[in-house]
């Protein structure tokens, strides 16, 4: 089992994400992850699914995922294959800033994007392994809130979209 | 135009001449509207939206064309799923137009609303929602591009109150092409050459067909490769019509209740040629000792197929129409004498040990298989044979004699039991003058059998052979094979059959011995109309040869 990212151009219909993800449910495989976002072609949408699986799953799955009518077209990489982000928000009480809660941040590189009387919002974007990394060192300044995106990722492979659309 | 004409005049645009149905508030404007167009499209009522959309199975499992059905809302609609299902794993053309609750009452608990986008999505090749009158024709063209094209399928198309009343601008424009479907696959000639390289080594190459090969209408591809090849060819559940089981080169029939040859030799072949057949798991047996000797070969249209259960050594991706031309001027012609008295000499011990007793049995109660054998005397070559699910499927399908392409029409990847009864009806409303032969069992025939009524009501002249063991016969073999001869919820209680027909005025008839059976048959075939015979047969008889579930092919079972 390794971790892949799937990557779905699809036509921006009603239905299409629900089409996509009942191929998992129905071969039982859990999305570890998933984005959805309009691609640089209008009505044209990009759906980045990140699950772990073996090589034969995930290839079963792409095929079934392009089978789909409305689906543009569906491939997949290895982590090797593809540069990627995610985004965590960690929500504090302005109570627990001090000197130490200062120092993680700016040995993390987060960013305080919202300060409020009650609470700040710091933000950090990394792979998982660095935003976990900061939130397990925030559990001891009383986190109260945690929110990471999927993935969010593009391919190594120079093909662009146009080759699939047009 | 009012919406509900628009899709009435899209069906007549895409050349639906008969439609099967059931009216209901969400889709009676569209009722409304067949009843000012029923001199270009007709209209069957059934009794269940089931036997609507099994009807319209049979219908285009024949004709080669779209099945279509309309249904309602809510309870209408849900019973559409079966068969959409049904027609979805089998690869059957189908369009069904659902009614559904106005637009703004969607998401409301409205009465008779159901989600159907939702609950068809897994089931369907293709669904879509219309809320507009003006949307209703691009779906319609659309719906029948995708129900027909590529690998067909089932599709629904669920139209809201509102826009079947509401008004719009109409011209029909028929879908040509889009950009997210792909439906032709040019054949890579470089392939086509290494697995003719494959074949013209092989000692030992052997060919199974599917449903491919009718879906793909390639079979006169089938039998010019086969002639050329020499190759010994075995055929599917639902590829059995594709090549007259006459032919020299055919050998018989694959899967769990198959003949025992071909199912044997798929681990004694060199080099396996699959042409439009998805290896599925009643085929293959126990998939870790199948076929693992040989070289695979395989050619299939629908991508997702390839490599899906049998990893390939070559396989060629595109409509076996074009990649069987291909491939037959490829190879060099053979022939392979030693390797064909192989299937002949096993088919010799199959006739000893089972077909004997299937024929020609010793004992006084009837079995399935003489049946169909009377039936064979009867029957012209181009009669369609429509089997429910069950033990009277297996034999009906092993001892039916397959002449002429479309015409074994059986539930094959969903074992939908019901659904004979609708589907021998629409299968013989498309063409009124061909023999149907309805054959089914007592358990599966009650689970639509108020069919009668639309058999009654378009006097379709189906003939229906119920073959009666007053039990689940299938479930009961299973039950004594595997489960100790605990007959767990397997003997029914039957009505009176013949009162029951009769009822619905179709003239019946009952056998119960052997010496009043071929007259029967020949009755049956006589009867100018609808025709219901009751055959009592063997009450605890078994289907044999058989491929016991997480068996291999080569450990096929004639007893």
């Amino acid at each position: 089992m390794k971790r892949y990212t799937l990557f779905v151009i699809a036509e921006n219909f009603i239905g299409i994400l629900n089409r996509i993800t009942i191929i998992f449910t129905r071969r039982g495989i859990n999305i570890d992850a998933l984005t959805a976002s309009e691609s640089r072609v209008p009505g044209v949408h990009r759906i980045t699914i990140e699950v772990t699986a073996t090589e034969e799953t995930v290839v079963h799955l792409v095929k079934q995922i392009e089978k789909i009518i409305d689906v543009i077209k569906a491939f997949h990489h290895e982590d090797s294959g593809v540069v990627y982000q995610e985004l965590a928000l960690y929500k504090i009480p302005s109570s627990r800033l001090d000197g130490g809660l200062e120092k993680i941040i700016r040995d993390h590189h987060a960013k305080i994007i919202a300060a409020e009387p009650d609470f700040v919002v710091l933000e950090l974007t990394g792979h998982k392994e660095k935003t976990r990394e900061l939130l397990e060192l925030l559990k001891g300044y009383g986190i109260v809130e945690f929110a990471r995106s999927g993935r969010v990722a593009v391919a190594k492979r120079m093909l662009t979209i146009d080759s699939f659309v047009n | 135009m009012r919406g509900a004409d628009m899709v009435v005049r899209s069906l007549i645009a895409e050349q639906a001449e008969l439609i099967f149905g059931y009216p209901g508030g969400a889709i009676m404007p569209v009722y409304d509207a067949l009843y000012d167009y029923h001199d270009q499209i007709k209209h069957v009522l059934t009794r269940h939206e089931q036997g609507a959309i099994h009807a319209a199975q049979g219908y285009a499992r024949v004709s080669g064309k779209v099945g279509v059905c309309l249904a309602t809302s809510g309870p209408g609609a849900t019973n559409l799923i079966t068969g959409l299902a049904d027609a979805q794993i089998d690869s059957t053309p189908l369009v069904c137009i659902t009614g559904q609750v106005a637009a703004h009452l969607l998401g409301t608990d409205a009465f008779q609303e159901t989600d159907m986008m939702g609950i068809s999505m897994p089931a369907t090749k293709w669904n879509i929602q219309v809320r507009r009158a003006e949307d209703i024709g691009p779906a319609i063209a659309k719906g029948f591009y995708i129900a027909r094209t590529g690998r067909p399928g089932a599709v629904l198309i669920d139209i809201t109150k509102n826009a079947q009343v509401e008004f719009g601008k109409f011209l029909y424009e028929p879908c040509q092409e889009f950009r997210s479907y792909k439906t032709q696959y040019p054949v890579d000639l470089a392939l086509v050459e290494e697995a003719a390289t494959l074949l013209n080594a092989a000692e030992r190459p052997y060919l199974l067909f599917g449903q491919g090969v009718i879906l793909g209408k390639a079979e006169a591809e089938l039998l010019q490769f086969l002639e050329k090849s020499g190759i010994p060819a075995a055929s599917t559940l639902l590829g059995s019509g594709a090549l007259s089981e006459e032919h020299p080169n055919y050998v018989g029939k694959l899967g769990m209740h198959g003949n025992y040859a071909p199912n044997l030799l798929t681990n004694q072949c060199d080099v396996l040629l699959a042409v439009g057949m998805r290896f599925d798991d009643r085929v293959t047996g126990d998939l870790s000792r199948y076929a693992k000797q040989a070289k695979i070969i395989h050619l299939e249209l629908d991508p997702s197929e390839i490599n899906k259960i049998v990893k390939t050594t070559v396989a060629i991706q595109g409509n076996c129409k074009e990649s069987l031309v291909k491939l037959t001027e490829a190879i060099i012609p053979k022939i392979y004498p030693d390797w064909m008295e192989k299937f002949r000499a096993l088919e010799e011990q199959e006739k000893e040990v089972v077909v004997q007793h299937d024929l020609t049995p010793t004992k006084a109660g009837l079995t399935m298989g003489e049946v169909i054998h009377h039936i064979n005397r009867y029957k012209a070559d181009d009669a369609v044979l429509v089997t429910d699910v069950g033990q009277h499927q297996m034999i009906a399908w092993r001892y039916f004699n397959y002449k002429k392409t479309r015409t074994q029409v059986t539930s094959g990847g969903l074992g939908t039991m019901g659904f004979a009864l609708p589907a021998a009806l629409g299968a013989q409303l498309h063409d009124f003058s061909r023999q149907v032969i309805c054959v089914v069992g007592d358990g599966g025939i009650q689970m639509t059998i108020q069919e009668l009524g639309t058999i009654m009501q378009t006097k379709a002249p189906v003939k229906i052979v119920l073959l009666n063991n007053n039990y689940l016969g299938m479930v009961r073999q299973w039950q004594q094979l595997f489960f100790d001869k605990r007959y767990s919820f397997t003997e029914l209680d039957n009505p009176d059959f013949i009162k029951l027909a009769e009822a619905y005025s179709i003239k019946a008839l009952k056998v119960s011995d052997r010496a009043t059976l071929d007259e029967a048959i020949e009755d049956m075939f006589i009867h100018d109309g609808p025709f219901f015979l009751e055959v009592v047969v063997e009450k605890e008889d078994n289907v044999f040869p058989m491929i016991a579930t997480g068996s291999s092919v080569e450990e096929v079972r004639l007893h």
